[in-house]
């Protein structure tokens, strides 16, 4: 799985309010609510990520609630992958479970500049300004949940499987 | 055997002889709660994505309206009655207006030793009794309540050892404040905080739930306490007995220990946007409030409520500020009022809120407005958490937070007290 895109570059402790704010928790949908996503730190944001656009951050990314809106909403923004230097814990599980990939990495976030173009080839690589920063594998049930879209999807497919 | 309690815990939700850091197990959960922040979108996966839904086990499902309580628009009320529905339809537990949910699970579910997982991530909250309670997000509550089953990474332990006593007007709230900002935001992301020694020893649950709560500001999957005999005493007169009593075995594997002597904690606050911004109330400067707020999940039980009347009585709140306070349940609520508190508050300008997350939440009362400032005893200060983007917002214990309200800044409560 090879994701080229644009970069966006968000700071440390980029928390579930900031990722979707309270107050459009109740819209009806996460198209609704789409728009609103970063809006606290960058109101303009939502509306200028393109789908496959890169979202590269510092340590802590998502910590706070246990919402699931605020994975679901970067999802729905097709955004490519995440790239931060760490995850908080219960977004990390609620991300996996929605299809959106993320990805761990301590150097990248210091070295790229928003606006830059960048590869993520899944598992294996970061191809930065012709340079190659390696990553780890991912775990493969995760990686499987991941490609299917989301848990309930590969529960689905699972389930299809052994039918 | 080599254990910490929460690989006790979790080894036998997994049905093993033993478990250790880092392994991936497959766990019966004993408690599954979920609030209105995301049951809706759980009952909606559960109607629509699903081929043949069923529930594993209703009796281990809790549902509970707290978080937009009363309800404050066609919204949040259509969510509501979703989820009141479902509830009646599956014959599960249903609680509404009753208070935050970790209040009513402390007071009416947890047992020591269980394994509990909430759609919420304050569900940390329960390791105040020596159970392993843990925030998911709706698609991990969803999957466990359909199969009654779930995974989880076994974490590693950071152990805190308490020793002495807080000094008057000092209180658990300032010393986990205090931790949070030593070990930073993510200073235990996935790991378990396990508090320990004499000082730990000396709380009573209550206090031991203002420690638990905030574990996962820090980062961490859950915060635990070794049930003792105030957790049997609390149990008891609940009408619960313990699960399992478990504790670290003294050769248990500790990823790292911490020692805090709490003769040496001082007030503080954490200033916004970050929870781990904690300075010394002494070193804040010149802050004028607009609004304080005592209730939540972290610090809204008698004993904050004590505190704060004990600051407030017979005094007024500054002019212009307002003093917003939400006990944590119904229980609470009637507490305080047979102990005369709610009198004190009135008398002193206060606004009586029902049973919610109210402020903390930001959601459906007493949020701020552009550049106000809020102190609170709430869970998070983040940009923007209790109202407009461009708000702040403070956290401090209960004392800070009445003494701040008298004075329209924030002060120490010793100094509005002499």
């Amino acid at each position: 799985m090879k994701i080229k895109g644009k970069v966006w570059v968000l700071g440390d402790d980029i928390d579930t309010d900031i990722i979707i704010p309270t107050e459009y928790l109740a819209m009806k949908s996460i198209h609704d609510m789409k728009q609103y996503a970063f809006s606290p730190l960058r109101p303009e944001l939502a509306a200028s990520i393109r789908p496959g656009d890169i979202i590269v951050a510092g340590k802590n990314f998502g910590c706070g609630s246990s919402r699931e809106q605020a994975p679901e909403i970067i999802k729905s923004l097709q955004v490519g992958c995440v790239i931060a230097k760490s995850f908080a814990r219960i977004f990390y599980r609620n991300a996996i479970n929605n299809g959106l990939l993320l990805v761990e990495h301590d150097l990248l976030p210091e070295l790229v500049t928003e606006g830059e173009d960048i590869t993520v080839s899944v598992g294996e690589y970061i191809e930065h300004k012709d340079k190659r920063y390696d990553l780890s594998p991912l775990p493969t049930n995760l990686m499987e949940i991941i490609a299917a879209g989301g848990l309930v999807e590969a529960m689905k497919k699972k389930n299809s499987r052994n039918d | 055997m080599r254990m910490t309690i929460s690989e006790k815990i979790i080894a036998s939700a997994a049905g093993l002889e033993k478990v250790s850091a880092g392994e991936i197990h497959t766990v019966n959960v004993d408690r599954l709660m979920s609030n209105d922040g995301t049951t809706h979108l759980a009952i909606d996966m559960y109607n629509t994505l699903l081929k043949k839904p069923r529930i594993a086990d209703k009796d281990k499902l809790v549902f509970i309206i707290d978080h937009n309580m009363p309800a404050d628009n066609p919204k949040t009320a259509a969510a509501h009655k979703k989820m009141r529905d479902f509830a009646r339809e599956h014959g599960i537990a249903f609680y509404e207006g009753k208070g935050v949910c970790h209040q009513i699970m402390m007071e009416e579910y947890v047992r020591s030793g269980e394994l509990i997982f909430g759609a919420d991530s304050h569900t940390c909250t329960y390791g105040a009794l020596g159970a392993f309670g843990t925030g998911v997000g709706n698609t991990d509550f969803l999957y466990a309540m359909v199969t009654g089953k779930s995974w989880v990474l076994v974490p590693p332990t950071l152990r805190f050892h308490l020793t002495g006593k807080f000094r008057e007007g000092v209180y658990p709230r300032d010393l986990i404040l205090t931790i949070i900002g030593d070990i930073g935001a993510d200073g235990a992301t996935y790991k378990v905080m396990e508090f320990t020694g004499e000082g730990a020893k000396a709380m009573n649950i209550n206090e031991r739930m203002v420690l638990a709560n905030m574990a996962v500001e820090a980062g961490a999957k859950t915060g635990i306490f070794e049930p003792d005999e105030a957790a049997l005493e609390y149990l008891e007169n609940h009408g619960r007995k313990p699960k399992y009593l478990f504790k670290s075995d003294p050769d248990a594997v500790f990823e790292k220990e911490y020692h805090y002597d709490l003769s040496k904690i001082e007030p503080v606050v954490a200033r916004p946007d970050n929870v781990d911004d904690v300075v010394s109330v002494d070193e804040v400067g010149d802050v004028k409030i607009n609004q304080g707020f005592i209730g939540s999940c972290n610090s809204g039980r008698i004993e904050e409520l004590r505190t704060a009347a004990s600051i407030l009585k017979g005094k007024k709140i500054a002019d212009g500020v307002r003093l917003l306070i939400s006990p944590a349940s119904n229980t609470v609520y009637l507490q305080a009022l047979q102990e005369g508190l709610m009198d004190i508050f009135i008398d002193a300008g206060a606004m009586i809120m029902n049973s919610n997350c109210s402020v903390c939440w930001g959601g459906c009362q007493g949020v701020i407005g552009e550049g106000e400032v809020l102190i609170s005893t709430g869970t998070r200060n983040f940009k923007g958490r209790a109202g407009h983007k461009d708000s702040k917002v403070y956290l401090a214990s209960a004392a800070t937070v009445a003494a701040s309200a008298l004075a329209g800044k924030i002060v120490r409560a010793d100094r509005v007290i002499a």
